[in-house]
This record gives C-alpha cells, sequence and structure tokens, in this order.
C-alpha cells in the first residue's frame, strides 16, 4: 500500500447516528431491500445528535433506524448511551488496529486508540453496511514532533489549540499523522482524544497519539493495548515537523474558525454568556474533573448560563457516583444527558444574536452554536469563565 | 468526456473563499431532511452573500472554489444540494476530505486545481462568474473563456464513480 493509491479498506466496523442514519436506512432500501448487512456482528447504530429527540421528524428519523436494525439484526446504541464514537472505544468495539466508518466527521477520533476511524457520508455508509469495505485513498504521513512542556492548569485542549494556531488548516491537510515529543509526555489517553479529536479542524486524514507512559496507562484502563506491530516505526514521512511550545500557556479559538488561535491573556476580559463543557473533544471524565476542580464549593457567575455535558453514559455514571455532577449542581451548572448537544447545534444551549458561548467543543464556524459566537477552550479555561463571566487572563 | 457549463466563482470581494464549512454550504438546521430535491434551496444558506444562490443556479453550472472547500461535518447533504441544483462540477483549490469523497460517491464532479493560477486569474479580471467553463476530464484541464488551468488527476477508481453516476452505480457494475 502507497500514499496516494486508491485502496479498498476491509472494515471491522461500519456504523451511522441519528444523524446521516435515515439516509443510509432510505439508500439501503432503495439499493439492497432484500440483502443483509455484510456482519451484524460489526454494524450498529449509535443515536447522539438530538437525543431524546426534539420534534417528530427526529423522532421518526430514530423509529426508522430502530425499525431497520430490528429487521437486520443490528445493534443500536440508543439514546441514552452518548456520543457513538466514544461508546465504540468503550464498548471495545473500536479497537487498536481496527478500521472503523461511521457518520460522524470526527471519527477519527479513534485514532487515539491506534484504530483507523474516518467519518464518512451516507452514500459511503450505506455501502460499507452492505459490502464492509470502502475505497480510500492512502493518505501520506507527517510526523508531529512537539517540544516543551505544560504549564500548571494547562492541558491537551490547549496542545492542540496551540497546533491549530501554527499550521491553521493547511499544513496538515489531507495526511495522516503521527505525534511525538516531551509535550505528550503529560497527556494521558483523555487528552489524546481531545488532541485526535480536532485533527478534522486541522484539516487532517487521522492523527495517532505519542504512547507515553500516561498515555499507555490509560489505553489500558480502556481494556486496549497497541500490539507492537502498531508502534510509530520508521515510516515514509513527507515531513517530519518540530515545534517548540517552552512552557505552554493556555489558548483560545476565537470566532469564525478553529485555528482563529490567540493566547489566553490576549484576549482576556470578553464577555461570556454560555459555558459549554462536553462534546466528544473534552468530555471525558478527566476533563469534567478538571472543570470540577475550579467549580467546587463555588458558584457560576449569576449572568453566566453554565451547561455540562458527559460524553457517555459511562462517563455520567462515574460522575455522577463520585458525586461531581452534584457539585457541578450545586455551582449552578446545568447537567445535562450524554451527548453531542451544546457542540453540535441541534439539540440545546443555543445561543441568540451576540451572545458568546464559551466552549470546550472543536468547532465555532457561524451559526455552528445559534446566532451567537463561539470560543473554544480547555475545560479548565470554560470553568474559569463560568466563574468570572469573562475570559480570565490565567488559569490557577 | 468533457463538462460544460456556466461559471460560478464562489468569491467575496475578487478573492476565493476559503474553508468554506459544511454549515455554510447546507446547514445544520436542515439536516433532518432526507429527500435530497428538497436541498437544493437550502444550498449556500449560510454563505455570507451568497444565500441567493439557488433562484440564480442554472443546470449544469461549475462552481469554482477556495481552499478546504467542504470541510466540516460528514453531512451528504452539502453534496446533493448542489446536484438538486444541477451544479455539473465543483473545482476547488482543495477540498475536506469527507466532503471530496461524498461529491465523489454522489457522482458530483469534483477537481482539484494543479497550482495557484486561477487565483491569478481571478485578481487580474482574466476570468469572471458567468463565463462559460470546460473541464477535460482525460486532460485533466479546465477552460474559462480562453483560459486553461491545469487540474490534479483523479485516480481511476474515482473517475470510474463519478462516471457511473454513484458508488451504488458502479458497485452493481463491479459486484456483481
Amino acid at each position: 500500500m502507497r500514499a496516494g493509491q486508491t485502496v479498498w479498506l476491509p472494515l471491522t466496523v461500519a456504523s451511522a447516528r441519528d444523524f446521516g442514519g435515515p439516509n443510509v436506512v432510505k439508500n439501503f432500501m432503495k439499493h439492497y431491500p432484500d440483502d443483509p448487512v455484510f456482519d451484524p456482528q460489526k454494524v450498529f447504530f449509535t443515536f447522539d445528535l438530538t437525543v431524546p429527540p426534539k420534534t417528530i421528524n427526529y423522532a421518526e428519523n430514530q423509529r426508522l433506524c430502530r425499525e431497520f436494525a430490528r429487521e437486520k439484526g443490528i445493534k443500536v446504541y440508543d439514546v441514552a448511551e452518548g456520543i457513538g464514537s466514544h461508546v465504540l472505544m468503550e464498548k471495545g468495539h473500536a479497537r487498536p488496529g481496527g478500521a472503523v466508518v461511521g457518520t460522524d466527521s470526527h471519527m477519527n477520533i479513534l485514532g487515539a486508540a491506534y484504530c483507523f476511524g474516518q467519518g464518512m457520508g451516507d452514500v459511503d455508509i450505506t455501502f460499507a453496511f452492505r459490502f464492509g469495505k470502502v475505497w480510500f485513498e492512502v493518505p501520506k504521513s507527517k510526523r508531529v514532533v512537539v517540544e516543551g512542556s505544560l504549564a500548571d492548569g494547562v492541558s491537551a485542549k490547549d496542545v492542540v489549540l496551540r497546533l491549530l494556531k501554527e499550521f491553521g488548516t493547511k499544513r496538515l491537510h489531507g495526511v495522516a499523522v503521527e505525534f511525538d515529543g516531551s509535550v505528550f509526555k503529560e497527556v494521558g489517553f483523555s487528552g489524546a482524544v481531545t488532541v485526535c479529536s480536532m485533527i478534522t479542524e486541522l484539516g487532517g486524514i487521522i492523527g495517532f497519539p505519542a504512547t507515553s507512559e500516561k498515555y499507555l496507562e490509560g489505553l489500558s484502563a480502556m481494556g486496549y493495548e497497541i500490539p507492537e506491530n502498531l508502534r510509530p516505526s520508521n515510516a515514509e514521512y513527507e515531513e517530519v515537523i518540530r515545534l517548540d511550545v517552552g512552557e505552554l500557556e493556555p489558548h483560545v479559538a476565537m470566532p469564525p474558525y478553529p485555528h482563529n488561535v490567540y493566547p489566553l491573556r490576549d484576549v482576556a476580559g470578553e464577555k461570556v454568556k454560555f459555558v459549554f463543557i462536553g462534546s466528544c473533544t473534552n468530555g471525558r471524565y478527566e476533563d469534567f474533573k478538571e472543570f470540577w476542580s475550579v467549580l467546587k464549593g463555588k458558584r457560576v457567575a449569576d449572568s453566566v448560563i453554565a451547561m455540562a455535558k458527559p460524553a457517555t453514559r459511562e462517563v455520567f455514571t462515574r460522575l455522577l457516583k463520585e458525586g461531581v455532577l452534584e457539585d457541578l449542581h450545586d455551582a449552578g451548572v446545568i447537567v445535562l444527558n450524554p451527548g453531542c448537544g451544546g457542540c453540535a447545534q441541534g439539540h440545546e444551549g443555543m445561543t441568540g444574536t451576540g451572545e458568546v458561548m464559551l466552549s470546550t467543543g472543536n468547532r465555532n464556524f457561524p451559526g455552528k452554536q445559534g446566532k451567537g459566537r463561539v470560543i473554544l477552550a480547555s475545560p479548565r479555561v470554560a470553568a474559569m469563565g463560568a466563574l468570572l463571566g469573562e475570559l480570565p487572563a490565567e488559569v490557577v | 468526456m468533457k463538462i460544460e457549463g456556466r461559471v460560478w466563482f464562489v468569491e467575496r470581494n475578487g478573492s476565493l473563499i476559503d474553508d468554506v464549512d459544511t454549515d455554510q454550504i447546507y446547514h445544520n438546521a436542515h439536516l433532518h431532511i432526507t429527500d435530497p430535491e428538497e436541498m437544493g434551496k437550502y444550498a449556500f444558506g449560510n454563505l455570507e452573500g451568497w444565500e441567493d444562490f439557488p433562484s440564480k443556479a442554472q443546470p449544469g453550472d461549475i462552481l469554482v472554489c477556495g481552499r478546504n472547500f467542504g470541510s466540516g461535518s460528514s453531512r451528504q447533504h452539502a453534496v446533493e444540494c448542489f446536484k438538486a441544483l444541477g451544479v455539473s462540477a465543483v473545482v476547488a483549490l482543495s477540498f475536506g476530505a469527507i466532503y471530496w469523497r461524498n461529491a465523489v460517491n454522489s457522482g458530483l464532479w469534483v477537481f482539484r486545481f494543479a497550482d495557484d493560477e486561477i487565483v491569478k486569474a481571478l485578481k487580474e479580471g482574466k476570468v469572471a462568474s458567468g463565463q462559460k467553463g470546460v473541464i477535460d476530464v482525460e486532460r485533466a484541464t479546465f477552460t474559462v473563456g480562453n483560459h486553461v488551468f491545469k487540474l490534479k488527476e483523479v485516480s481511476e477508481v474515482q473517475r470510474e464513480i463519478m462516471k457511473a453516476g454513484d458508488l451504488f452505480a458502479y458497485g452493481k457494475e463491479v459486484l456483481k
């Protein structure tokens, strides 16, 4: 297999969400009405966009998928389970060495578990449901070595925002990325998820994290290990990029693009109306613990509407049992059920004209989350913003 | 094979717009729609200055776009909305990866420019919206008025899918 070649890629899992899924079902019924899916054990629906459904349209779309799933013997991770890509990782379906596709443009987040994940449209996924393969243009590879350390309160989100500031959407466009460098020594599995989730915003195909001890421990806690043959090796790189970030400070992405990134101190003081923690980028247990560590025993500013939405039911359960959600509730945060809402517009938490949302999500394009503007930040910066009602000058 | 049509430069103030994401092409407020024919009226509905595109588009039109066109979500809607309007091809400096494959799979012809010559030509007023464009698929060229621009080669598998009409038609041919 060489870069530039178009190959047919055999899949270990094909999945669809409540977004895209209904179109997959309609395509399938039209083109393969009497056919089975390629392997019912390897096909899943994961509902996460509008959960539970907010309108009759969405309800009907989800019903359509459920009926199709029943007929074809496919498992549905229904509206209670949370973000599909994370559910697939937690439930053992997205394993190192696997090849997984779904109707989620952040499916390449699975690179965090050394699984080749790709988001695709409903035509691809219909074909994948039926035949268990997709065509794929083999990308070139780049190695990105980030040297430096994380200042107190600085996390993986700041790392990836810094990369966006450096590379925009150009430098890593269309390539597979291997990460390395001292910065990643402090980034665990959940941090790897954060970094890999924004490969899409960097324009890349997929990212594979540096295998620090901390990361491997986290991966092992997920029940996974990386086989020797998948470890970063001397692949043929189109480019090796070295970046020294020194002692990295907090960064935020201002509208209208995820790569419109500034050091936090340059934009401190901007008023925020909404604060959101969640999304596939920062919806894991460790992200919530960061957010919680700032807000525990305190109270969000009166002017702020703060919302917390764990990525999955599994994450939610752990946070619930450990009292984290109770503390957030007491701090005045609205605790929401797991899913993509709050980041992917479609469910709760829209902004009005001129209102600013400080979000741990991954996109801040115009219209992304209502009429207002979205600023992307780490869980800790978001929590500080919730306390102050404005962008903080620094994190504590 | 040749593709001909009226050319639209998706530009603002004389520059092709970069990073037009799928929310600007087809806003997520209309994602519940599953009938492709209905999607046309929302094309570019969230791209400032281009909201009235659906009422102006004619079958055969060719879109010329900037860098990273169609970045963002995996929604097929952002391809289908152009097909519904009869747009015959999209030629861009580069595409979001998912958008590119969605277009190939739906049989919307997509091409990447081999260089930045089109940017210069547009700036110098040598080419403009409304001119006739001709894409020569085999020779990988795009002619606007009397200016010829080079395109990148498209791999055979992908070209065959677009020629077949879509991935389903292609699949029937090769997998039977």
